[in-house]
């Protein structure tokens, strides 16, 4: 080694630029997973979508008769379960992208060989993390979608920007699929992954779910705005009752940064890991 | 003289303090078939990896078909053909989809994929295990898998690490027919073995890689006469009197080689060496008289038998 010179880790970092990272096809790892899906079990897949119609019925309808009406920060007066349904659809657009991005990722990194058989194809790992954080999106919106249609047959969809709730949702669901993907990438134990877990239960329950944040002291108040849960429960409740506000713009920003900082990760890692 | 498709001065690789592959030195020509002969550890995966850019070189050059594995990746790994040590099929798809599957990760069309893809299953002998899930092959037809799959993207270079590894010898044998039609139509190949037969079958030129560093380089014809005479004597006393009798027939030959089960003499006249040693009132228990290999090449070369 007396001619060749050791090279630094700054040019390593950024050997190849995005030509190294991408060969733009993403969407046959997607395909992959969608055919890969066909073998899983739909019973799984059915019960996520019942599990906000249940939480609907129960606390809305069931418990929302001893709450009575809500009355929001702009005054308006909304029903009980017309309030917590675009929390619990945020949640379950949550929950199905976190389902595809954080166990069966772990799975794959851990106990299957398929991503360092994908990056020896000409794919790169920004494909390799698109493709497998649109899988995971994919139930998130799923579920999402069927929640939102028994919203509108409910009656519980207050104003036509309840429409826009469907490319919210994907945004909502590539965030938390990109950023459970991320964290999943540098977890090497299962006893890590079960803080995913001890994170989003608290995050579902507190989020502004139920009742307003403002039945909170003020720096609790703080912490619960900074959490990714509470920016799309408000997202969603300002497109299904119609209430546009700065704060809108402000949950898309949150989310479009969170995807961001999720592909981000999640490609270094794939780098790290199978490129080394 | 053509550009050569893969090139490496220097080529080394470090993981933490452990130095695995040490400034090795390497040319493929097109069209050529290239080996990498060594014992195990001796960084011949390594090379392999970083050759295939799945791993980045620690120090040196490398130019694969002309480009830089680090800036280039995607696009190298695009006309290679990449069979590893083991078997990374997917698990989740059977057989046949692992293959189109494959084939769409570089961007192939669906339709030429399911095409490549039947006549894969030909290749490989699997046309009956086409809707199998993959854990229900043996392990020979994974591996059978796993290099049908290496091919779907039609590569130029094809890298084989330890390709016969775990096949019965007829399925050797119809693998090695297959590399070499390969060879034929002009696919360059690089692999690594364990098998001396299979290096000398297939490899027009080969280094024998020993702690990360190349130890010889040539055919397999050039190293015998190299590094090895032109016959052997192969004897055996029983374990306990090896020792005592390679004593007792030190000077014949040109060179001694004593293993646990058997004592190696090398000369150019075995027979003239066997006459020698029953004249010295010696009764091996079997004696063989057998022409060199790159065996002998090896145990010269690194002190240690390929097949542990
Ligand atoms: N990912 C890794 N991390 C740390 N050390 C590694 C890694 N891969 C290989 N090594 C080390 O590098 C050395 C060379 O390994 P390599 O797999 O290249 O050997 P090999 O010649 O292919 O051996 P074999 O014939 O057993 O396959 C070994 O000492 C091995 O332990
Ligand atoms: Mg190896």
């Amino acid at each position: 080694m007396s001619t060749t010179t050791e090279r630094t880790e700054g040019t390593r970092e950024n050997r190849g630029g995005l030509r190294a990272l991408y060969a733009g096809n993403a969407g046959s790892v997607l395909s992959r997973g969608l055919l890969a899906a066909r073998s899983s079990t739909w019973v799984v897949v059915v019960s996520g979508f019942f599990e906000p119609v249940f939480f609907l019925l129960a606390m809305g309808y069931g418990l929302g008769t001893f709450v009575g009406d809500i009355t929001l920060d702009t005054g308006q007066q909304i029903s009980y379960p017309a309030y917590i349904a675009p929390a619990l659809l945020a949640v379950s657009a949550m929950n199905g992208a976190v389902y595809d991005s954080t166990w069966n990722v772990f799975f794959k990194m851990h106990f299957g060989k398929l991503y360092q058989a994908m990056m020896s194809t000409s794919l790169g790992p920004l494909d390799v993390a698109l493709g497998e954080i649109s899988y995971a999106l994919l139930r998130g919106v799923l579920y999402a979608a069927g929640f939102l249609t028994v919203m509108q047959v409910m009656g519980l969809n207050q104003s036509w920007t309840a429409v826009l709730t469907l490319p919210a949702v994907l945004l909502i669901a590539f965030g938390f699929a990109s950023l459970g993907m991320a964290i999943t990438s540098y977890m090497s134990t299962f006893q890590q992954m079960d803080w995913i877990n001890i994170v989003m239960l608290p995050m579902f329950l507190f989020s502004a779910t139920f009742y307003p944040l403002t039945v909170y002291p003020v720096p609790l108040q703080w912490l619960i705005q900074a959490m990714p849960l509470w920016h799309a429960v408000e997202l969603v409740r300002n497109l299904t009752i119609g209430a546009l506000d700065s704060g809108t713009a402000l949950h898309v920003g949150y989310f479009v940064a969170m995807a961001g900082l999720g592909v981000i990760l999640t490609t270094r890692r794939l780098r790290a890991l199978f490129l080394d | 003289m053509p550009e050569p498709v893969i090139s490496a001065t220097g080529l080394t690789k470090h993981y933490g303090d452990l130095v695995a592959v040490d400034g090795i030195d390497i040319e493929v020509a097109p069209g050529e078939s290239f080996g990498l002969l060594g014992p195990n550890g001796a960084g011949k995966s390594t090379t392999m990896r970083m050759v295939g850019a799945v791993s980045t070189r620690t120090a040196g050059e490398l130019r694969v078909l002309g480009l830089d594995p680090d800036t280039h990746g995607p696009e190298i790994r695009a006309r290679l053909g990449v069979v590893p040590q083991e078997d990374n099929l997917d698990t989740e798809l059977r057989v046949r989809d692992n293959l189109i599957v494959y084939g769409r990760y570089f961007g192939i069309p669906r339709a030429v994929c399911a095409q490549r893809a039947d006549e894969l299953l030909t290749f490989a002998q699997l046309e009956e295990k086409a809707k199998v899930k993959v854990d229900d092959l043996s392990g020979g037809m994974k591996r059978r898998l796993t290099i049908a799959r290496a091919l779907v993207n039609d590569p130029l270079v094809l890298m084989l690490d330890e390709p016969t590894t775990g096949l019965d010898p007829q399925a050797r044998h119809v693998l090695w027919d297959r590399l070499f039609r390969l060879k034929e139509r002009g696919t360059t190949l690089v692999l690594t073995t364990h098998y001396m037969d299979e290096a000398e079958q297939l490899c027009d030129r080969l280094v024998v890689v020993d702690h990360g560093r190349i130890m010889a380089e040539g055919s397999p014809a050039e190293l015998i006469r190299q590094y090895s005479s032109r016959e052997v004597v192969e004897l055996r006393f029983g374990a306990s009197r090896n020792e005592s009798a390679a004593e007792q027939i030190a000077g014949l030959g040109d060179r001694i080689e004593i293993l646990p089960d058997r004592v190696l003499v090398y000369a150019a006249d075995g027979e003239a060496v066997l006459e020698q040693v029953s004249r010295l009132g010696l009764h091996p228990t079997t004696s063989l008289v057998r022409r060199s290999s790159l065996e002998d090449v090896f145990l010269r070369l690194t002190g240690r038998s390929l097949i542990e």
